[in-house]
């Protein structure tokens, strides 16, 4: 059943979402060569505990860590420890934040110094593809039409979409109804309607669209070894028009994370 | 956090039907799966057949088998 939240749960999802994309913020502001992925999630977690939140990840189903952290061909669900962040690098970084009860989820994906052209272009189209899903997310809509816009941005441009990974919706729990997988036909799945609050995270790889799980029983990664992207937002489908996103800070967008 | 679930629920279409009542479906947005009845719509003689819309259970750690779960009407 897929829970529509009320103006006051919405409101109090954007405080939430506005911490995570401070936290991604400050992330990317610590990326760069030499570090590693557990002292990036280190500092995560002390901002977020700073500001009275609690990272969603943190004992979810088991998970250690307050962020995912997902270096090149690695797609999602990383455990950041060890690796140290190298230039040429695709450090993806996928945040879910509490705060009065209210989740909200977001990630996005950093370039390391210079990357090589495909890559940029892979983190281009991920967000390209992105925003075309949140486009989608109208009231009147179905999940096909978001699933079917970002299939057709990724795989447009040569890139492939991670299947057996979904967008979700999200609120008052980490997972919640309906799936949004990245790829589908329009005007197919559920309706969405005003107040349904959707997390969509295309997934997309250099390569092809085949995934395994590491033997940690949580890290993904690209079968042909070919470099992965995520990019998400926490959206809130609203009476008419587009939705509002939920996991946008103006420091955000000083940083260039824009959207 | 992606949602890993156990399963991903994606919609298709009905292309074949096969013996032992298993079905090839046409999953939306691209690839073709063989797939199963579930039993709860065995218990309740739901019919299918080439043509029909139904929602399709996968499981992520094998996208080409899948379980129908509903017919759409």
């Amino acid at each position: 059943m897929i829970v529509r939240k009320s103006a006051a749960e919405i409101e109090g999802m954007a405080r939430a979402g506005e911490l995570v994309a401070e936290t991604i913020a400050l992330v990317g502001e610590h990326v760069r060569p030499g570090i590693t992925t557990g002292e990036l999630d280190r500092i995560a977690e002390e901002f977020i505990r700073e500001h009275g939140a609690v990272p969603t990840s943190k004992g979810y189903r088991g998970f250690p860590a307050a962020t995912c952290i997902s270096p090149n061909a690695m797609v999602v669900h990383g455990i950041p420890g060890e690796h140290r962040v190298e230039e040429g690098d695709l450090i993806s970084v996928d945040v879910g934040i509490t705060l009065d009860g209210l989740v909200a989820d977001s990630a996005y994906t950093f370039g390391v110094g210079e990357i090589d052209s495909g890559s940029q272009r892979l983190l281009e189209v991920g967000k390209e593809a992105l925003a075309a899903g949140i486009e989608q997310a109208r009231a009147g809509n179905r999940v096909g039409d978001i699933s079917h816009a970002v299939q057709k941005v990724v795989e447009g441009a040569g890139f492939s979409v991670v299947r057996s990974l979904v967008g979700h919706g999200v609120g008052r729990s980490y997972h919640e109804e309906p799936q949004i997988p990245n790829f589908g036909d329009p005007g197919r799945g559920p309706a969405l309607q005003s107040g349904m609050t959707l997390a969509i995270e295309p997934m997309i790889t250099a390569g092809g669209p085949g995934v395994y799980l590491h033997d940690d029983e949580w890290s993904i990664s690209t079968q042909d070894g070919s470099m992965a992207a995520h990019f998400e937002h926490t959206v809130a489908v609203t009476e008419d028009g587009p939705p509002k996103v939920l996991t946008t800070a103006k420091s955000r967008e000083k940083a260039g994370l824009l959207p | 956090m992606a949602n890993k679930e156990e399963k991903i629920e994606v919609e298709g279409e009905i292309t074949e039907a096969l013996p032992s009542t298993m079905f090839r479906v046409q999953i939306d947005g691209g690839h073709s799966v063989l797939a199963t009845i579930s039993g709860k719509m065995r218990k309740h003689y739901i019919r299918i057949l080439p043509g029909d819309k139904v929602k399709v259970e996968l499981s992520p750690y094998d996208l080409t088998r899948g379980r129908i779960t509903y017919r759409h009407r």
